[in-house]
């Protein structure tokens, strides 16, 4: 710990302020193919998506050969980029102009620097395991290349977003991991719920994309630009209520992108998706841009305290929420979703810390994509064996049976509760205290999550793989096969090691991530072992808690009926009643009174005119009865007509 | 003697010709009644250049002359392709232009 | 005064023409009708220094366009006549009507017109004579008109042309088509070619049936344009009809003229076909 303090101080005494300030290079040499990052699962999923059944036989190979092509590309990357000085380590890859309008243009160009690497490490990393499970998990469907190719569209949009240097490039990858994630979500089309579900993903992301959205257009005012280096290096020069607004947009962007509050509610429903799905879109990656997204933008949220404010408050109510969901549900992918909502919760809350919680979001958002991956493939490596028995109630008992399994799982359960040295320790300690520097308000918020985890994790880990047996199937649960497992040893020995190693492995992750998040000094406000000893404490306080209630008694086969919490929680806090209540019955409302206005009032008025005119012509009609000799009495007419109006005019 | 008369005989061949029109269904009949129109007014004007000293009314005399030849000969030949076609020659029966 | 002797003989004629082109059946006599009121109209225009016009209304009108028509109804059937039924409800009312008021507008603005009594003449405006007066003002002032109007007199030739033409859409049947159509079509007697009209003493026309070798009349003989319109005198003419007379007679030589002459049956027979 002494030597994490003595790193930190020495950091913060050479470099403070935000991030953004790093001189950014051309990139040359090998940082010159960081295209072909994003180009290889493109190209994949072009030929899965394209080739069509030709490629079924090996599409899951292709599938995977692209993502872990792009996995090696990064490694060699990140080596490349370890080589370079530590302030050199940035690099943009001009690739061509993308709009070119007067004034305000776009180029296509890619940013390396620690902070993308970082995730590219991590999307093709985890990617690629996920890959390789998926290829035991989808094996019996018949439409896994399609899947797969879904699944290489994910990782390309993912890696666009992550390497853009422009927020509307990267807006470009916003929208494509949106796509694929709904794609994948929807992925068994043929039940209700999961195209259901997959609407909504996609209609709540919509409202998130508008936050985007209106953040492009106020930094096109603002700022003239969308690109990185222009916007964070004139943020200076802005307003501070620009950058406000900006960052309250940026923010709602990260909301609905990351399953915030108030855009929760579609993430505990994707987990319809098939559950590599789950662990790569809805835990892993996907979900954490919205993470990238406020840390990238640290130089304005550095000059906006007011949008960092919020970003604290939604990312503390966040939190509470989903660990509060978590304790109630019984579907297991559902517990872990929203176990993932309250991670994302700690993770933007730290990034609303500023700088001092930049590093720690990042360093979060790593072990838990590595954790949280970890036990959503255990769990999936538990449905398959379960036949797709997702309801804790009916497990129990399985770590006899599924050895692997559950060996793997443990590890991500001690890591996410914060046990010593797992990986979440690290990360989440760092973040309960840059909270409690900041204030107690969300000190306090942190450490109750951190003990409401503890007690939703033990109590699936006690409903799975201890107590009673309750599964009633005449087969006998099974371990899944080493196609399956082996990514689940290699997450989990991440899950272990991660954290101790990014934190204090060359120079660490604080260090490796400071010339693009800054860094800052906290002050805590009492010693830091008190606090590590109270943190833990609450922990423990967590796991006997669910000790008592699911370890030493039977656990039940029938819901109980359980207090309002519960009931509130089960009902996922009511987040969906009150969209329906708050928006979807009044839109339903003014879409029907418009649609009544629109067929009484409008069709009323263009149908009544065209009735109207329709019987006039008509009757009018009767008049052209085509024969020749009765229009020629009507000219004679008209000629008398004409004569008569002129004799009057010229009568005086 | 007053030139007066031959407007109104001009007048009375016009009405003549404007009462075939619209009586007879005979499409040549009915065509040879505005060949009368047209000579009546021909008549009018030749009357008026007489009676002015303007030799203008005899010139558009005679540029009605050449285009109601022009006119009868593209009539006639749509009379008769009517007929061909519907062996009939009253403008009557070519009513199809209705509802 | 001499043209005012002219202007009482010739405008009653004028008038008559047209009214007898509004009221005659057919559109023949309507068509010669309307000639002798034109004629007259050419005599008025003469007498009202318009020599040129009353020329040319004769030539082109009376001689061209007249005739024109004239081809147009022999086309048409010239001895086709109207009805005088009115067939559309309310027409004749309202004809009587509009021209009526016609009538009155146009005599209205002629009585309330200040005309003078005298004619001006055009004795200053045509100084070296009618026609060189007209030439002058068509080819000077009128010259842009004039070309118009030409080429107006083109596109119509070359409109009726296009209207009145007939595209052939099977190729013509040769004779040697032909003779083949008729043996393997036609009946074997008629592979021949159809009998020629008949000429008699009385009847020198091709609306004369031939009698065939066994002396009955031939219907196929004669145009069945003629027959459709009547204009073809009947087989029945033609028939021998046994008088009693010659029945006795051939009650008598019964047995010397074995081959009888038609009978009533051939009679009915031949009654079927008419």
């Amino acid at each position: 710990m002494t030597s994490t303090l003595s790193a930190l101080a020495t950091a913060v005494a050479t470099e403070g302020g935000h991030g953004g300030g790093q001189a950014v290079a051309e990139a040359t040499g090998v940082f010159d193919l960081t295209w072909l990052l994003i180009a290889f699962p493109l190209l994949g999923a072009a030929i899965l998506l394209v080739g069509g059944r030709r490629t079924d036989k090996v599409g899951h190979l292709i599938g995977c050969a692209a993502s872990i092509a792009s996995f090696v590309m990064g490694l060699v990357l990140f080596f490349a980029m370890v080589g370079e000085p530590s302030d050199g380590r940035a690099f943009t890859v001009q690739l061509w102009e993308y709009v070119n309008a007067g004034g305000y243009s776009v180029d296509v160009s890619l940013l390396l620097d620690q902070l993308s690497i970082s995730f590219v490490l991590l999307i093709t990393g985890v990617g690629s395991l996920i890959h390789i499970y998926s290829i035991g998990y989808m094996e019996h469907d018949e439409r896994r290349r399609r899947f797969f190719g879904y699944l290489n569209l994910f990782v390309a949009a993912m890696l666009l977003l992550v390497l853009a240097s422009d927020y509307l490039v990267m807006f470009i990858g916003w929208e494509g991991v949106g796509l694929a994630s709904y794609l994948l979500i929807g992925f068994w089309q043929h039940k209700d719920s999961a195209s259901v579900a997959a609407k909504k993903a996609f209609v709540v992301n919509r409202v998130g994309d508008m936050g985007m959205v209106l953040a492009m257009a106020s930094m096109i005012a603002v700022f003239g630009s969308t690109a990185f280096d222009v916007v964070f290096s004139s943020a200076e020069g802005a307003s501070t209520g620009w950058l406000t607004v900006i960052g309250l947009f940026l923010l709602l962007g990260a909301c609905g992108k990351s399953a915030q509050f108030p855009l929760q509610s579609w993430l505990l429903d994707a987990m319809e998706g098939p559950t590599p799905v789950s662990a790569l879109i809805h835990a892993a990656t996907m979900v954490t841009a919205g993470v990238y997204l406020i840390v990238r933008s640290a130089a304005i949220y550095d000059l906006a305290p007011d949008a960092r404010t919020a970003v604290v408050v939604v990312g503390a109510i966040t939190l509470l929420m989903g660990a509060i969901i978590g304790c109630a549900k019984d579907d297991i992918k559902k517990a872990l979703a929203g176990s993932t909502m309250s991670q994302i919760g700690y993770m933007v809350l730290a990034a609303g810390l500023g700088p001092a919680g930049y590093a720690f979001a990042i360093f979060h958002l790593l072990t838990h994509g590595f954790f949280k991956a970890n036990m959503f493939l255990g769990a999936g490596s538990v449905m398959h064996g379960m036949n797709d028995e997702v309801n804790m109630r009916r497990y129990g008992g399985l770590r006899i049976l599924m050895p692997a399994t559950f060996l793997t799982f443990a590890m991500g359960y001690l890591a996410i509760i914060g046990i010593p040295p797992f990986a979440g320790y690290f990360s989440k300690d760092k973040i309960i205290e840059a909270a409690f520097a900041d204030n107690w308000i969300t000190g306090l918020a942190t450490l109750i999550g951190a003990g409401i985890t503890a007690f939703y994790m033990t109590r699936l880990m006690l409903m799975t793989f201890f107590g009673n047996r309750r599964w009633k199937q005449s087969e006998l649960p099974h371990e899944s096969p080493p196609v399956m497992t082996g990514p689940l040893w290699v997450l989990g020995a991440l899950s272990v090691v991660g954290g101790f190693g990014l934190l204090y492995l060359g120079a660490g992750i604080v260090d490796w991530l400071a010339p693009v998040t800054g860094e800052a000094h906290h002050d805590l406000p009492m010693p830091l072992w008190l606090l590590i000893t109270i943190t833990l404490a609450t922990v423990v306080v967590g796991v006997a808690v669910a000790w008592a209630m699911f370890g030493r008694r039977a656990v039940r086969e029938d819901v109980p009926a359980g207090n309002a919490i519960t009931v509130a929680a089960r009902n996922d806090l009511y987040g969906d009643a009150f969209n329906e209540a708050v928006f979807m019955r009044p839109g339903q409302y003014l879409t029907r009174s418009l649609v009544y206005f629109e067929n009484r009032g409008v069709d009323g008025a263009v149908v009544g005119t065209a009735t109207a005119v329709g019987g006039l012509s008509a009757r009018m009609r009767r008049w052209q009865t085509g024969f020749v000799r009765s229009y020629a009495v009507t000219m004679l007419g008209g000629v008398a007509v004409v004569v008569l109006a002129m004799l009057l005019v010229r009568l005086p | 003697m007053n030139p007066t008369n031959y407007l109104v005989l001009s007048i009375i061949l016009f009405s003549i010709g404007a009462a075939g029109v619209l009586i007879r269904r005979n499409a040549l009949v009915a065509f040879m009644s505005v060949e009368l129109m047209l000579n009546a007014g021909n008549l009018a004007f030749v009357t008026f250049a007489r009676m002015h000293g303007n030799l203008d009314g005899q010139i558009v005399a005679f540029f009605v002359m050449v285009v109601a030849a022009a006119e009868v000969v593209v009539g006639l030949a749509i009379i008769v392709t009517i007929f061909r076609t519907r062996r009939s020659a009253s403008v009557d029966d070519a009513s199809l232009l209705k509802l | 005064m001499g043209e005012a002797a002219l202007f009482w003989i010739m405008a009653p004629i004028a008038v008559l023409g047209a009214l007898g082109l509004v009221f005659s059946r057919k559109a023949v006599h309507g068509a010669l009708s309307l000639a002798a009121t034109m004629i007259s109209l050419a005599l008025f225009y003469i007498a009202q220094e318009a020599p040129f016009l009353g020329v040319v209304q004769i030539v082109v009108y009376t001689g061209a366009i007249m005739m024109l028509f004239l081809f147009v109804i022999m086309l048409i059937g010239i001895d086709s006549s109207d009805s005088r039924v009115e067939t559309i409800r309310g027409q004749r009312v309202a004809a009587t009507l509009a021209v009526t008021g016609v009538v009155l507008l146009l005599a209205g603005v002629t009585i309330r017109a200040t005309l003078p009594e005298e004619p001006a003449g055009l004795a200053q405006a045509t100084p070296d004579g009618n026609v060189p007066a007209i030439a002058d003002a068509i080819f000077g002032t009128y010259v842009w008109a004039f070309e118009v109007v030409a080429a107006l007199l083109i596109t119509a030739a070359v409109g009726a042309m296009t209207l009145t033409h007939r595209e052939r859409i099977v190729a013509k049947a040769t004779q040697r088509e032909l003779s083949i159509k008729r043996f393997s079509e036609g009946a074997p007697g008629d592979a021949a070619g159809l009998p020629v009209p008949g000429v008699y003493a009385r009847h020198n026309a091709v609306d004369t049936p031939a009698l065939l070798p066994d002396g009955t009349p031939s219907e196929d003989s004669v145009n069945r344009v003629l027959v459709a319109r009547g204009a073809a005198r009947s087989t029945d003419e033609f028939r021998h009809h046994p008088t009693p007379a010659d029945i006795e007679a051939a009650a008598e030589g019964d047995a010397d003229e074995p081959a009888g002459e038609p009978g009533p049956d051939d009679d009915a027979s031949g009654g079927e076909r008419a």
